[in-house]
């Protein structure tokens, strides 16, 4: 409970401290704006030359690219930044900061920096998931609704997860810039269902970058795709992958020898 | 003129040491980097292979082609970013750089030329994994190689050039941001690089012919995949010639403008 408590006043002061520069709203707005609009010209010349990618119509295909926004909007806002001030700490020493505070290390070192305006994103994924489920024309009950929260929880989860492993490796290799250009790059083959890739990518994007759980499995739960069993290997997946975490992250942990001492 | 032979060879060679020096982080980058041609690669070839075999005049082996091919254009046409402008402004380099008795351009062109140059060499084994994975369809010519090699330095040129020029509106305003958003997404639809232009409507390849873009992206790679005629392929090149002088025009324009515009700040 006091975990919550912490996250949510780093979220009100980060939000705060966002909120002074109010250009850069509009800024996020139009780059969001032209990112979606790209999305759609994607989707217009692949539906102008085709009926259906591998079985997805284009209501179900617009559903993953708003998927796909949504959750890039909660990376960039939350995820993202402090993965990349961890690394950044970690490489000058002034982690030392974060160690010194009364709190749980890992907790703190993921909910310190919010990235208010980045979540534009969340906002224009949800209007354009709106959009694709009204154009489904197929029935939607609650089901659906709840288990694609569910399953959107789970994708967060996994993602965050995953960068936490990759930035815990900052305790060893102190040099991890790009790793950023890595995720958006390969992140990006979640604009379209994992299911038209080659196999060996597709195990790829699910098991060692866990796009498929981000975007393709809440997808799937909306367009009713998704089978009981997808979904209790994925919450089962997630909370294996949390214990790794945080195995690992103690572990490297004992290898940080901080810039003061 | 050997002053300048002699800049060039140096910077090139630091611009080759920086990229081995951070190899990790290279491939970092260019990782990233691929997954973007691979993603319009798998959705078009499986768009063809369902429309028995071809789409827009492409087969599936086509696209994969061109995507691959793609990869390589890609490598060797980044160039300074205009973001960094705002750096050399702020932290006062540009001051330094314009002490230096040559065209600042020059610094950028040679390093980055550098860096291109092992970047291709990096890029190498992960072309062979695209190849061995997509099986693209391709047999160039050598006369097809030859211009390809000349279409992708003039591609890096015209983008130099481009990309120079917008991060001089650093000089009026500090949010170069939106404005390079805009420049990348016309790039992104009307220079081949998100599908090639022929599949566009028919608007849309007019006009692209009226604009630099696809002269740094579906030129080179369509030399290269046997998409182009012999008459064609030295039409294109002096194409890219004529954007590269016009290009060498406009930024005098604007560079003198610049210089007028220009107080250095904090020192």
């Amino acid at each position: 409970m006091h975990e919550i408590r912490l996250a949510w006043l780093f979220f009100r002061v980060g939000a705060m401290n966002e909120l002074q520069y109010r250009v850069n709203f509009f800024l996020q707005l139009f780059q969001s704006v032209l990112a979606i609009g790209t999305g759609l010209v994607s989707l217009w010349l692949i539906f102008s030359h085709t009926s259906s990618l591998h079985g997805w119509n284009p209501a179900q295909l617009l559903i993953v690219m708003g998927v796909f926004t949504l959750m890039g909007g909660v990376i960039q806002t939350t995820i993202q930044p402090n993965m990349t001030q961890l690394i950044e700490d970690v490489q000058q020493g002034t982690f030392d900061y974060v160690l010194t505070k009364p709190a749980d290390a890992q907790v703190l070192a993921s909910i310190r920096r919010v990235e208010i305006w980045q979540s534009v994103d969340v906002l224009t994924g949800v209007i354009i998931v709106l959009i694709g489920v009204l154009r489904l024309q197929s029935q939607f009950g609650i089901g659906r609704a709840v288990t694609f929260l569910l399953m959107l929880v789970v994708g967060a989860l996994l993602i965050y997860c995953f960068w936490m492993i990759l930035t815990t490796l900052a305790f060893w290799v102190t040099s991890m810039w790009h790793l950023v250009e890595l995720f958006a790059g390969v992140y990006n083959a979640g604009r379209y269902p994992v299911g038209i890739y080659p196999g060996w990518l597709r195990y790829g994007l699910t098991v060692v970058v866990p796009v498929a759980f981000a975007v393709t499995v809440p997808s799937e739960a909306l367009t009713g795709r998704l089978d009981t069993k997808t979904v209790l290997g994925a919450v089962a997946l997630s909370l294996i992958l949390v214990t790794i975490t945080r195995v690992f992250w103690s572990f490297g942990l004992r290898r940080y020898s901080g810039a003061s001492a | 003129m050997t002053a300048y032979f002699d800049v060039y060879r140096q910077l090139m060679k630091i611009g080759v040491m920086a990229e081995i020096q951070y190899r990790v982080s290279t491939y970092f980058y260019m990782i990233g980097m691929i997954t973007e041609p691979v993603i319009y690669l798998v959705v078009w070839s499986t768009i063809a292979r369902s429309h028995g075999g071809s789409v827009g005049g492409y087969t599936a082996g086509q696209f994969v082609a061109y995507y691959i091919v793609w990869t390589l254009v890609r490598n060797v046409n980044i160039v300074f970013t205009p973001y960094g402008w705002e750096d050399r402004i702020r932290t006062g380099q540009f001051s330094a750089m314009l002490l230096r008795p040559m065209h600042p351009i020059h610094w950028d062109l040679a390093f980055f030329a550098g860096t291109r140059i092992m970047s291709v060499i990096m890029w190498l084994p992960l072309a062979a994994i695209l190849v061995i994975a997509f099986r693209p369809t391709i047999s160039p010519t050598w006369t097809q190689v030859l211009v390809f090699f000349f279409a992708i330095w003039g591609a890096y040129l015209i983008r130099s050039f481009n990309q120079w020029m917008l991060g001089l509106v650093t000089f009026w305003t500090t949010r170069v941001g939106a404005v390079f958003q805009l420049y990348i997404t016309a790039e992104t639809l009307l220079s081949g690089r998100l599908v090639p232009l022929s599949l566009m409507p028919h608007w849309v390849q007019v006009l692209a012919d009226f604009l630099p873009f696809q002269w740094t992206f579906q030129f080179p790679i369509l030399a290269l995949i046997g998409k182009l005629t012999t008459r064609q392929l030295f039409l294109g090149l002096a194409a890219q010639l004529g954007w590269i002088l016009g290009g060498i025009f406009l930024l005098q324009l604007v560079w003198a403008a610049c210089l007028r515009k220009y107080s250095a700040v904090g020192n």
